[in-house]
């Protein structure tokens, strides 16, 4: 199957596409937070290339026509960062603040497990910048002689369980602020997170967006000093 | 027309940021200097919400779906770690309900103190 879906570069464009739409109508229809379009269709790729016998490379040769479009995508984010602007500027120290404390969080908790997981060093640097934007994690990672590849996987790991559990967390929690919402999808879990973020409201793809730059430009400062505590 | 040049724009800025990421030594992403460009771009007026906002609000929409092949990908990096996959998974998880929580019950709170101080304010003006 692998060599007869290799001749058609429109294979893996066509199956994400399938597989993204599925994952939206069965989200639709079992109104849990666990069925999230993302989730589904990764589950739903992964399986039929197992059954079909298909490599990831060959899938990919189609689907990175899709992924191409990301950071066209991600730099739009300036759209609703433009719209609510006003909302930025009353709350700049608010924000700044709120991420910042996101950020501590977020090292002091890999520190933490990593210590009791006692899982080693590499993992611990891999871990550490898992809660921003992809290339900015990757960067950060072989900065820190960790392994860029299970940094991705981390990112992705994060980003995907951030939009799941973000709606059930804010009930649980009672976070009802617009602001407060986007500023913890944002922080927490990235650019899948601003996705979700975006499907609640503009204020929360707004503050989403700016928890994006803000976290990453904090943890390439924040990294570097908390690798040397283990 | 109109989206071929809404796309003429963000493909610009596009090349721009990552022109940007090229020649700067420092581990920030095109997509970054790219945001900030554009925000920056519409903010002095260089570049009119009208001149973009169809396709912008397009590729919105779609952007969840441009994850989808690299959520795929952790079927090959899998097998590398699969010693440790199950702590990185609990270690990921654990600490984005964390800094989620965090990040949005202080912000909340401090929400709630301006919004106070605010109202006090107007009653005091009363």
């Amino acid at each position: 199957m692998n060599e007869i879906a290799s001749n058609s570069i429109y294979f893996g464009f066509t199956l994400s596409l399938l597989a993204y739409y599925m994952g939206i109508i069965i989200s639709r229809k079992i109104k849990i937070t666990l069925c999230n379009p993302l989730l589904l269709s990764m589950i739903i790729i992964i399986l039929v290339l197992k059954i079909l016998h298909i490599d990831y490379e060959t899938y990919d040769n189609g689907a990175k026509y899709i992924t191409f479009l990301l950071t066209p995508s991600t730099i739009c984010l300036a759209v609703p960062l433009y719209k609510q602007y006003r909302i930025l500027k009353d709350n700049m120290l608010l924000i700044l603040v709120s991420i910042f404390a996101g950020v501590m969080a977020n090292c002091i908790t890999i520190l933490a497990l990593t210590v009791l997981f006692r899982v080693d060093h590499v993992l611990y640097a891999s871990l550490l910048p898992k809660s921003i934007t992809t290339a900015i994690a990757m960067g950060v990672s072989e900065e820190l002689q960790g392994i860029p590849a299970v940094t991705v996987m981390s990112v992705i790991l994060t980003g995907i369980f951030g939009s799941v559990i973000s709606s059930l967390l804010f009930k649980l929690l009672r976070i009802k602020e617009p602001l407060a919402q986007g500023l913890a999808c944002g922080t927490a879990a990235h650019a899948i997170g601003t996705a979700k973020a975006l499907e609640i409201g503009e204020i929360q793809g707004a503050m989403s967006s700016l928890a994006i730059i803000v976290t990453g430009i904090i943890t390439v400062i924040a990294a570097p000093i908390f690798i040397n505590f283990l | 027309m109109k989206y071929l040049f809404q796309m003429l724009i963000i493909g610009g800025i596009t090349v721009i940021g990552e022109l940007l990421n090229y020649w700067i030594p420092l581990p920030v992403p095109a997509s970054v200097y790219g945001l900030l460009l554009l925000f920056l771009c519409l903010c002095t007026g260089l570049i009119k919400l009208s001149a973009i906002e169809e396709t912008a609000d397009f590729l919105l929409v779609i952007m969840p779906l441009l994850f989808v092949s690299p959520s795929v990908s952790i079927m090959n990096t899998y097998l590398q770690v699969s010693d440790s996959l199950l702590s990185i998974a609990v270690i990921s998880m654990l600490s984005t309900v964390i800094v989620m929580a965090v990040t949005g019950i202080l912000s909340q709170y401090l929400i709630g103190l301006k919004n106070n101080k605010k109202n006090r304010e107007i009653k005091e003006h009363e």
